[in-house]
């Protein structure tokens, strides 16, 4: 059956993707620019439909500790928020992957730090691929730049969580969430029974039956020697999802002579700056990194030898250049544009710098 | 074809909702659209603004500095989205509460009496529709059964009365638009 | 002497659902009890397979270490949040938790309050020592004016930090909680009346009936520096008076006559 086409802003397709892929549990706590998530979640009423309970918890920290609680049960949960409330979140989600938790969390990033602005902003980078909680641990993190990505990320986020028993994030900004784009929706799918949960999750804490030891979700371990094998255990864990899971787009890199790195809504903008580009005879390719963990370091180290210099561009003052920079060695000039505090570039600016990357090499 | 496109004017306006009609109704004739909002505070009384990009081919960036048509519906807007016309592009503003005219030579530049009119003939709430009708009498990038149809899909079902009275409203703005001589 | 070693003879033995790890609790504590009444009550209203629980930061941190059944340690103050979670997308299982002062009444206020507001269908098992114990003895939003722990050496000051919480009250204003009483653990008449608590508020949270507090008041000998005699005669003393015994709210009308003023 072909699926109907809908309109929809970005937190709309997260909401209605969520439903349909049978998620369980959606805590959350109210902030702009992501507030419709809950709202069309609430609209929906799911728990009439597919059993889906929806919660407004009391705080953003209180909501992390639902989906870590629910989690635990091995029930498909999420969370989401924007910027500061996400700071709030570390916690909840180095806490989760401390118990080797799945769950998936939403950031709608806007401008910091502290309160900021409530207008898109992509400088939680660092925050979430570099750490953002205590602790040796990796996010899972995928960076959709439409409003079809971000109903297809929460089915990828959770099933890449699942495999690996891991928070996901999904890294989006306040333009993909506030932009209304077309949209297809995945199919209907049934919620896990507590059997299937049982035997796909045996860590689940769902209540001890007399034929097993009785399961514990924690990340405590006060025995350093042990802690220390735990955490080698993670470290095996992240380096198989570095191997296996990258994902990234390339959109007229084959011959291009520039480079264009970005992500999310900037990879949007960057698109326009390059095809302007090309109508001026330069030859600039747009590689965009879906997954910002694991970080497509491969496929951007072997564009050292093929291009004169990268620009990267995103809403920040330049955080994912230095991903970039490790990729590449350093053996190509790799540039930063980026606007801050809310501000989104315009393609003619993207260009202008562009222009000035090449006058410069 | 690629119609990049500005509302803008005050919060309550219906710039959201209009352009979110146009968007509606570019989907009916399966083209790729997006929609951006000025979001936030902005919203509530102060200026309000939406990016509208209707197109045959994917779109990339949803967000634009200079367009193909600016639809301007106060003076605060008229300031900031003036230059941002294209060279050769379109301005329409409606003249209630414009107090000082467009003045560029080098877009075409139309009127239309919205405002008035809707005040007049008892139908403000439509005066976003008369707006849009007046667009797509000079660009007619949209077939109207498609902003019906879009219109239709937009609204919840208990406002589906509301439909003849907003179809109205774009044959009135069709008839209502008028290119601004130069004096 | 073996004649005597059968089970027709058998007048005690140790709950089902506790197994043989030796505690980490200190002599004289009040956890090891509690841990045990809340074994036995589990097991006796056969939910030993239904049962989560949720522990909490603090000395109970362990409590997943002594009882057979599925756990969830939280983060610390965050218990009631996840039970939250936990008993709503599982309606159908008992799920309690179990935290000290400092977990329940100083970090984790907001989430105690707010999952009591809201009547979510759990047990909270809270002790109040009036101390920080697994940190070494700092003071607790419980602890009495004038007495003295490692963060506040000469005595807890009003001026410095303000007063006793007795949130067990607070939480009694609350209409989402059912069932609130404050326990001891000191005695074995008082061990048999917290046991027939305990085993309401279970009952209540099985029924969906809302939220329901056990407190318990506690010892702490190693964090009060006393022996454990001492520490029970000191609470008895000291901390009785501030916080007083008996149910503060029960909103099941056979026991309105207990209903504390």
């Amino acid at each position: 059956m072909a699926e109907e086409i809908k309109l929809m802003k970005g937190n709309e397709a997260i909401a209605h993707a969520a439903i349909r892929y049978g998620v369980d549990g959606y805590f959350g706590y109210p902030i702009t620019p992501q507030s419709e998530i809950m709202e069309t979640l609430m609209e929906e009423k799911p728990w009439e439909t597919t059993g889906m309970t929806v919660l407004q918890a009391e705080s953003e920290v209180a909501a992390i500790n639902m989906v870590y609680g629910g989690a635990a049960c091995g029930k498909r949960v999420m969370t989401s928020s924007s910027s500061p409330g996400i700071s709030l979140k570390q916690e909840g989600i180095s806490y989760m992957a401390g118990a080797e938790l799945p769950g998936l969390i939403v950031n709608v990033m806007r401008g910091g730090p502290g309160l900021g602005t409530i207008q898109p902003s992509q400088a939680d980078y660092f925050q979430t691929v570099k750490g953002g909680g205590h602790g040796d641990y990796r996010l899972i993190t995928l960076a959709p730049a439409s409003v079809q990505e971000m109903a297809d990320h929460v089915a990828l986020g959770f099933e890449l969580s699942f495999k690996y028993n891991n928070p996901a994030m999904i890294l989006s900004d306040g333009v993909i969430g506030q932009m209304m784009e077309k949209v297809i929706l995945p199919e209907q799918r049934p919620r896990k029974t507590e059997a299937e949960i049982r035997s796909e999750q045996p860590w689940a804490t769902l209540g001890k039956p007399a034929s097993r030891k009785p399961n514990i979700i924690t990340s405590l371990e006060l025995d350093s020697s042990i802690m220390e094998q735990n955490n080698i255990r993670f470290q095996a864990k992240y380096k198989t999802i570095e191997e296996n899971e990258v994902l990234y787009e390339e959109l007229l890199c084959d011959d291009a002579d520039y480079l264009i790195v970005a992500f999310g809504s900037a990879a949007r903008i960057s698109q326009k700056a390059v095809d302007m580009a090309r109508k001026e005879g330069i030859k600039v390719g747009l590689f965009r990194p879906i997954t910002l963990w694991p970080f497509p370091v491969k496929e951007i180290s072997a564009c050292k030898n093929k291009v004169k210099g990268i620009l990267v561009v995103e809403l920040n003052a330049g955080q994912m250049i230095e991903d970039v920079k490790l990729a590449v060695e350093c053996k190509i000039p790799v540039n930063h544009y980026g606007r801050l505090g809310g501000i989104v570039p315009t393609p003619q600016e993207v260009l202008r710098e562009m222009k000035k990357m090449k006058e410069t090499i | 074809m690629q119609h990049e496109i500005v509302i803008a004017g005050f919060g309550g306006q219906g710039v959201l909702s209009m352009g979110k009609i146009l968007a509606y109704s570019g989907l009916m004739e399966n083209k790729e659209v997006t929609w951006f909002p000025s979001y936030g505070p902005e919203q509530r009384g102060g200026t309000a603004n939406v990016t509208v990009i209707l197109s045959e081919d994917r779109i990339s960036s949803p967000v634009l500095n200079e367009y193909d048509i600016a639809i301007i519906l106060n003076q605060p807007s008229l300031e900031k989205f003036e230059n941002a016309v294209k060279q050769g592009g379109i301005l329409i503003y409606d003249g209630y509460g414009i107090t000082k005219k467009p003045t560029r030579k080098d877009i075409r530049i139309f009127e239309i009496d919205a405002m008035n009119t809707a005040t007049k003939e008892g139908n403000v709430k439509a005066f976003n529709m008369i707006v849009l009708g007046g667009m797509l009498k000079i660009v007619p990038m949209v077939k109207l059964e498609s902003v019906m149809a879009g219109l239709k899909k937009s609204l919840p079902e208990r406002h589906h009365k509301l439909l003849p009275m907003n179809e109205k409203a774009i044959l009135r703005g069709m008839e209502l638009i008028k290119e601004q001589t130069v004096e | 002497m073996k004649d005597i070693i059968n089970p027709e003879n058998k007048v005690y033995e140790k709950p089902r659902l506790m197994n043989d790890s030796p505690m980490h609790y200190c002599p004289g504590c009040s956890h090891g009890v509690v841990h045990k009444l809340v074994a036995e009550v589990i097991d006796e209203m056969g939910l030993g397979e239904k049962t989560i629980g949720v522990a909490p930061v603090g000395c109970a941190v362990f409590a997943y270490n002594y009882l057979d059944i599925d756990w969830v340690e939280a983060a610390h103050g965050r218990a009631p949040a996840v039970a939250t979670a936990v008993k709503r997308l599982n309606p159908d299982k008992m799920v309690f938790t179990y935290q000290g002062d400092g977990d329940l009444a100083a970090i984790g206020t907001a989430e105690t309050i707010h999952a009591c507001n809201r009547g979510e269908n759990i047990v909270i098992i809270f002790i109040n020592n009036a101390i920080y114990g697994m940190t070494g003895g700092q003071m607790a939003p419980t602890t009495l004016l004038d007495m003295k722990t490692a963060t506040c050496p000469y005595g807890r000051n009003t001026s410095l930090n303000g007063y006793p919480l007795k949130i067990s009250d607070l939480l009694a204003q609350l209409e989402g909680t059912y069932l609130i009483s404050r326990e001891t653990v000191h005695t074995a008449p008082a061990i048999k009346r917290a046991k027939k608590m305990l085993r309401k508020a279970f009952e209540n949270a099985m029924a969906g009936k809302g939220s329901s507090v056990v407190e318990f008041v506690s010892t702490c000998a190693s964090g009060w520096k006393m022996t454990p005699d001492q520490a029970n005669k000191w609470m008895v003393e000291n901390m009785l008076p501030m916080y007083p015994l008996g149910v503060l709210k029960d909103k099941s009308s056979d026991s309105q006559h207990t209903t504390a003023k």
